[in-house]
């Protein structure tokens, strides 16, 4: 309440050790942009596990609610998972809202942020939970071979996407701090 | 409780049902000798609801602060969810079994739970009756009270109680016995209310933890909700020993507990979420116009250890 806010430190890190800029400019605050990328990635898990459960478990039917090739260790980590991808959604909204409210929200680094997690979520279920732990499979009474690797293909291409957006978008928040 | 301030206001049954509630004017002739439980959980529930819209009746007229309609309509809300819950309906409507069971469970546990908890009960009755300050202040310092209001106590009291229901032969038992059955619901409504006021409660509690704790054990929590439900499912022609469920109406119910589950799990992050929201906004989050400030870098000292990721370095770096 009444701690006065520490006089002596510059302002942001931006500038290295370079002219100590006047602490009067009315300036917006510094872009977040690892708070920015990380609300992004968990809006990005969160909605792709969600189109997970609404559209392949829900509307079309293709997953299992549970499949009976599914072992007791299989079992606890789909209820883990499935009880963070929840919460990741929820925060990241509400991390998002605090970037907005403070304007230290990077879009780019958003966008990024979202798709790195849902491809890397879509990925992740098709490698780690449809093979490795054979939670459910893509799709029941067919050949495996092309849904499997249609779901992996797209999650690897929006990673890829993901990927070069934030490259991108480093760049430009490289060039706009060297200005 | 009684002595409120003799204030007319609603006229339900606000003075029946002290001792023997023999229905009053109410209307049920059900039960003239034998004393129907759930009859006697209506009561309750009707008392509690009637007290608690007295309170906040009197906290609005006189209170300094008033009381917060949301807080009214939420404790409202929980208590109707009581009593439909209790009512005889759910089995006439479901068919009684697994899926009335488990109706019961979903709406008895987490939904009216929240709603009683968000009505902060024991900050209107530190409010309205400024007699009770003293005891109240007595009965949150004792050490029961902070073992079993931390959070991974009232989860493992809540979902572990689940667990052992369902994997022991409990529920058989319940179905035979009607007062093991009536104890299994007091303990669903009791757990979830001590669940939610560990986690979310707005009325006072010394010593929680922090919401990175809390969020930690709301995950755990889901996930073993979760688990369960999954394997009542996988094992739905066997699973609640004893039970003898028809193996399609036990699925059905596995997976409304599953999906009550996310349901519940959401609205409690939400509240989690929006404490943490409420918190930075206290902590200046707002950049206006003082320059000097890095926002979300600094907070003051006094809220440092509010944020999840508040600058506690900068505070304890601080002479």
């Amino acid at each position: 309440m009444t701690a006065p806010p520490p006089a002596a430190p510059p302002p942001s890190g931006g500038t290295p050790a370079g002219t100590r800029t006047v602490p009067t400019d009315p300036s917006p605050p510094p872009h977040d942009t690892r708070r920015s990328l990380g609300a992004g990635a968990m809006i990005g898990v969160g909605l792709m596990a969600a189109v997970d459960e609404i559209v392949f478990h829900q509307l079309l039917g293709w997953h299992h609610f549970y499949d009976r090739s599914t072992s007791q260790v299989a079992l606890l980590s789909d209820g883990v998972l499935h009880a963070v991808e929840l919460v990741l959604l929820v925060a990241g909204f509400f991390v998002l809202a605090d970037l907005q409210r403070r304007r230290t929200l990077a879009r780019g680094f958003v966008q990024a942020g979202l798709l790195v997690g849902a491809g890397g979520f879509q990925l992740f279920d098709g490698l780690v939970d449809h093979k490795v732990l054979r939670v459910h499979q893509v799709r029941y009474g067919v050949e495996l071979l092309p849904y499997d690797v249609a779901w992996n293909g797209v999650g690897a291409l929006v990673l890829v996407a993901g990927l070069v957006v934030l490259a991108r978008a480093r760049r430009r928040a490289r060039a706009a701090a060297g200005r | 409780m009684a002595g409120l301030a003799t204030r007319p206001g609603v006229e339900h049954r606000d003075d029946g049902g002290h001792g023997h509630g023999h229905g009053g004017h109410a209307g049920s002739g059900a039960g003239e000798l034998v004393v129907d439980p759930a009859l006697v959980a209506l009561v309750v529930v009707g008392v509690v609801l009637v007290a608690y819209l007295l309170g906040a009746a009197r906290l609005r007229a006189h209170g300094p602060r008033g009381w917060s309609a949301w807080r009214t309509a939420a404790f409202t809300a929980g208590a109707l969810l009581v009593a439909a819950a209790l009512a005889p309906w759910p089995d006439a409507v479901l068919g009684g079994g697994a899926r009335a069971h488990m109706a019961q469970h979903l709406v008895l546990g987490m939904l009216a739970p929240l709603g009683l908890v968000l009505g902060a009960p024991v900050r209107l009755l530190l409010g309205a009756v400024p007699r009770a300050r003293r005891p109240v202040a007595r009965v949150l310092r004792l050490r029961a009270v902070h073992v079993a209001g931390h959070p991974a106590a009232a989860a493992l009291l809540h979902v572990g109680g689940l667990w052992v229901l369902y994997l022991t032969p409990l529920y058989a038992r319940s179905l035979d016995a009607p007062a093991v059955h009536h104890l299994v619901q007091v303990h669903f409504l009791l757990a979830g209310y001590l669940f939610a006021w560990s986690l979310v409660g707005p009325d006072p509690a010394p010593g929680r933890p922090s919401l990175r704790v809390r969020a930690v054990v709301l995950v755990l929590a889901a996930a073993a909700h979760a688990v369960l439900a999954k394997l009542l499912y996988a094992q739905a022609g066997t699973l609640p020993p004893g039970a003898a469920n028809p193996a399609a109406e036990a699925e059905q119910a596995a997976q409304w507990m599953y999906y009550g589950g996310d349901v519940a799990e959401v609205l409690l992050v939400v509240l989690l979420c929006a404490e943490w929201y409420r918190r930075g906004a206290r902590a200046g989050a707002r950049p206006a116009g003082t320059a000097s400030a890095v926002p979300g870098r600094v907070r003051s000292g006094t809220e440092a250890r509010a944020g999840w990721r508040a600058g506690v370095t900068r505070a304890a770096g601080r002479p």
